[in-house]
């Protein structure tokens, strides 16, 4: 078994569907020949040939609502937006279209399709090349929201993503795409997508995040557990919809909670978690909720990213705020 | 500084002289295909198709006209009434949507828009459910005939549905199926949006079994062509997306229905896209809650009814003497039956339970939403 990136854990699961299910294609801009921007469908083309790895127009309106077509027909669509950055154009089609056929034909036509993109900051790329706008997305019922953040996740997800009846969005955070390796074997096994990973048990305080905040929530918990401060921390994963009753469950054992994510904190998914929480662990909390979060403000260009980005000291600074709340 | 636009002129003329212009060269040169076979005034201008030598088969094809002019007539009077609201009708139009269905075979794959009931008609999609769409109820759209199963609901989003015809083509195309091709409509409006050439663009590089028929109604909404191209005509935009454009005659069913049935064929035999412009008029106003004397001149309007698809083929019908007004009044009494128990289903249809509303979200709900499920439930079976 070999230990391999979150990239190519995204490969690996793309290459399991499509040898397991004739109706499985993979669509997008440079996704065919070239293997993708960022090589996520290299080598499957060579491998499924034309028909089945197809490079398409360069319009994002196009991807997704030719998606909607074949899904609509029980093919199982991957189509790649190259940077969430570019998925304006395609709003309208996930909105009106790919969140809704289910619903407005009563269960008559049902949309099996994957849009899988990389997003956030944190790789010095030009504007729009680093947003993290996963909240306007979540938003949309009838879509699901996936964002893994380590190779054997995105593996894993990605293939329930594939199998899922309903659309699903499925956010790369490629700051991370080969930050990490780990070993994964391609054994087929699909991880549900609901429910949120509890990757170190605490009694002090829950730390929630996803994508590549993962790791600086992790570095934090590892400083503040030699000051003796236990931190339970969650990878959500799925964004819509959010397992809450991990969390709540998690937040009545420990008293207190911090989100941390990379996307602007106004209406933000740290608000809806807060929320969720004020409703159902009020009497739980011994101390306000806090976020760490980008500001309200625009992703700076990468000369100021660092400016917005959260990071390990923010987080931490938030864990002894709330750890000294009386 | 103002230029003057002649000496401008001048310099491009020394470019001519020093044989820049010589090298450029002519890539296409381009005509419009125009269809017809019955004129307005029911003179035969044009060798007929086979099927239209078939009389039953017109009288068929007037019959599916007639109902739907009189469906128009009766959802407006709904209206009016204040049975029903918002109804995109398709009043002078239906020789557009019953030629271009009447082409289909059930292995075909229609995607409708919005002003479609005509040919959803066709396709085997009661009056009821297209109705049952507009009152406000999406079981409208879980079209039950059989032929219409794999169809495509009609979107309200315009245009959306152009990049939809282009997938569910792409799907026949990749799985090699050779028998089959996805007709779709648009309004003239709608080839302004830029789904609409994403998706010609796309059907063009991909060589897609796919048809499109815009139904140039003249208007969309309140907005004469004009206002949405410099084009002489609608079909020429297919130049773009390198494939042919035809335009039609969109009050001669017969016209439309050989133009889309030929370019069906192509589809099928692997020939690619074919755009089609059907020309006719819109006589009803864009839905019933708008007032077309606002903006539609008055002289135009009166003229358009002239060339209604209806007048011409009756008189071709009546000279073939497989209709005359004895007979017309009978179809006409049955049509008005139909319609009526179709509207009567749609009226007294029962209100989907109040769990319904989550019910189709996904496969599965989450928690989240059976928990609101559960509240919708608990709030209104109260008693
Ligand atoms: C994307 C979008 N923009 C605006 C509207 C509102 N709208 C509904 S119908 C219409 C005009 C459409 O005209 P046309 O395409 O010519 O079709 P017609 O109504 O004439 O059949 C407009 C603007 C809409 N439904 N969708
Ligand atoms: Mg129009």
């Amino acid at each position: 078994m070999a230990a391999i990136t979150l990239l190519e854990g995204v490969n690996m699961a793309i290459d399991h569907e499509m040898a397991r299910d004739i109706n499985v294609v993979a669509l997008g801009q440079d996704v065919g020949k070239s293997g993708g921007v960022f090589r996520a469908t290299d080598g499957l083309y060579k491998k499924y040939g034309e028909n089945r790895v197809l490079d398409t127009p360069l319009a994002e309106s196009l991807i997704v609502g030719l998606s909607v077509g074949m899904a609509s027909q029980q093919m199982r669509p991957i189509a790649e937006i190259q940077f969430m950055g570019f998925i304006f154009p395609s709003f309208n089609q996930i909105a009106t279209a790919a969140a809704r056929m289910r619903n407005r034909t009563r269960g008559r036509i049902t949309l099996p399709m994957v849009i899988r993109m990389p997003y956030g900051g944190g790789i010095h790329a030009p504007e729009h090349h680093s947003e993290s706008t996963e909240a306007l997305l979540a938003h949309l019922p009838g879509i699901k929201v996936v964002v893994p953040s380590t190779p054997e996740r995105a593996y894993g997800l990605l293939l329930a993503a594939i199998r899922d009846p309903d659309p699903v969005i499925f956010l790369e955070p490629k700051r991370i795409y080969r930050a990490v390796k780990q070993e994964v074997e391609d054994n087929g096994e699909a991880y549900p997508l609901e429910s949120c990973f509890i990757d170190r048990e605490g009694t002090d305080i829950t730390l929630v995040s996803w994508g590549a905040m993962m790791q600086e929530t992790l570095k934090a918990a590892d400083l503040m557990e030699k000051e003796g401060v236990s931190c339970e921390v969650i990878d959500l994963v799925t964004l819509n919809p959010i397992d809450i009753p991990t969390i709540v469950e998690s937040v009545e054992k420990t008293g207190r909670c911090i989100i941390i994510h990379e996307a602007t904190r106004a209406g933000g998914l740290g608000s809806e978690i807060a929320a969720e929480l004020s409703e159902k662990a009020l009497l739980s909390l011994y101390a306000p909720i806090g976020r760490v979060t980008g500001y309200d403000t625009i992703v700076p260009y990468p000369k100021s990213e660092h400016y917005f980005m959260p990071d390990k000291d923010r987080i931490v600074d938030e864990i002894r705020k709330a750890m000294e709340y009386h | 500084m103002i230029k003057p636009v002649a000496k401008q002129a001048n310099k491009n003329a020394n470019l001519r002289q020093t044989g820049i212009d010589a090298a450029t060269k002519v890539v296409a040169n381009f005509s419009i295909r125009s269809v017809q076979y019955l004129d307005e005034n029911a003179n035969i201008v044009h060798d007929l198709p086979m099927f239209a030598e078939d009389s039953a088969e017109l009288l068929k094809l007037f019959r599916t006209m007639l109902l739907l002019h009189h469906f128009d007539r009766k959802v407006l009077m709904l209206h009016r009434t204040g049975k029903i609201g918002t109804y995109p009708g398709t009043l002078g139009q239906e020789a557009v949507g019953v030629g271009m269905a009447s082409a289909l075979t059930d292995d075909d794959i229609l995607v409708p828009y919005y002003r479609s009931v005509t040919d959803l008609y066709v396709r085997g999609v009661r009056l009821h459910e297209v109705l049952a769409f507009w009152i406000g109820d999406e079981r409208g759209l879980d079209f039950k005939d059989p032929r219409a199963r794999n169809d495509l609901p009609l979107p309200i989003c315009i245009s959306s549905q152009i990049p939809h015809a282009a997938g569910v083509a792409n799907a026949i195309r990749i799985r090699g199926q050779k028998n089959r091709a996805v007709l779709t409509a648009i309004g003239d409006g709608g080839t302004s949006e830029g789904d609409f050439y994403e998706g010609l663009n796309c059907a063009g590089t991909w060589k897609l079994p796919l048809v499109i028929v815009i139904n140039n109604n003249r208007w969309a909404l309140t907005e004469p062509n004009k206002c949405q191209t410099a084009c002489q005509t609608l079909a020429q935009k297919a130049i773009a997306g390198g494939f042919e454009g035809i335009q039609v005659d969109g009050n001669d069913v017969i016209a439309v229905r050989a133009t889309v049935d030929e370019a069906l064929q192509k589809a099928r035999a692997g020939g690619g896209p074919t755009l089609i412009e059907a020309l006719t008029y819109r006589l009803c106003a864009h839905t019933t809650i708008d007032n077309l004397e606002r903006y539609v001149d008055k002289e135009e309007y009166d003229q358009a009814w002239q060339k209604e698809p209806l007048i011409r083929l009756r008189k071709l019908l009546q000279v073939r003497e497989v209709l005359d007004e004895a007979s017309e009044t009978r179809m006409l009494n049955e049509i008005k039956e139909e319609i009526e128990h179709e509207v009567e289903l749609a009226l007294s249809l029962p209100l989907q339970p109040p769990e319904a509303i989550f019910d189709y979200l996904y496969a599965e709900l989450p928690e989240r939403q059976q928990a609101q499920r559960a509240e919708v439930s608990a709030r209104w079976r109260k008693n």
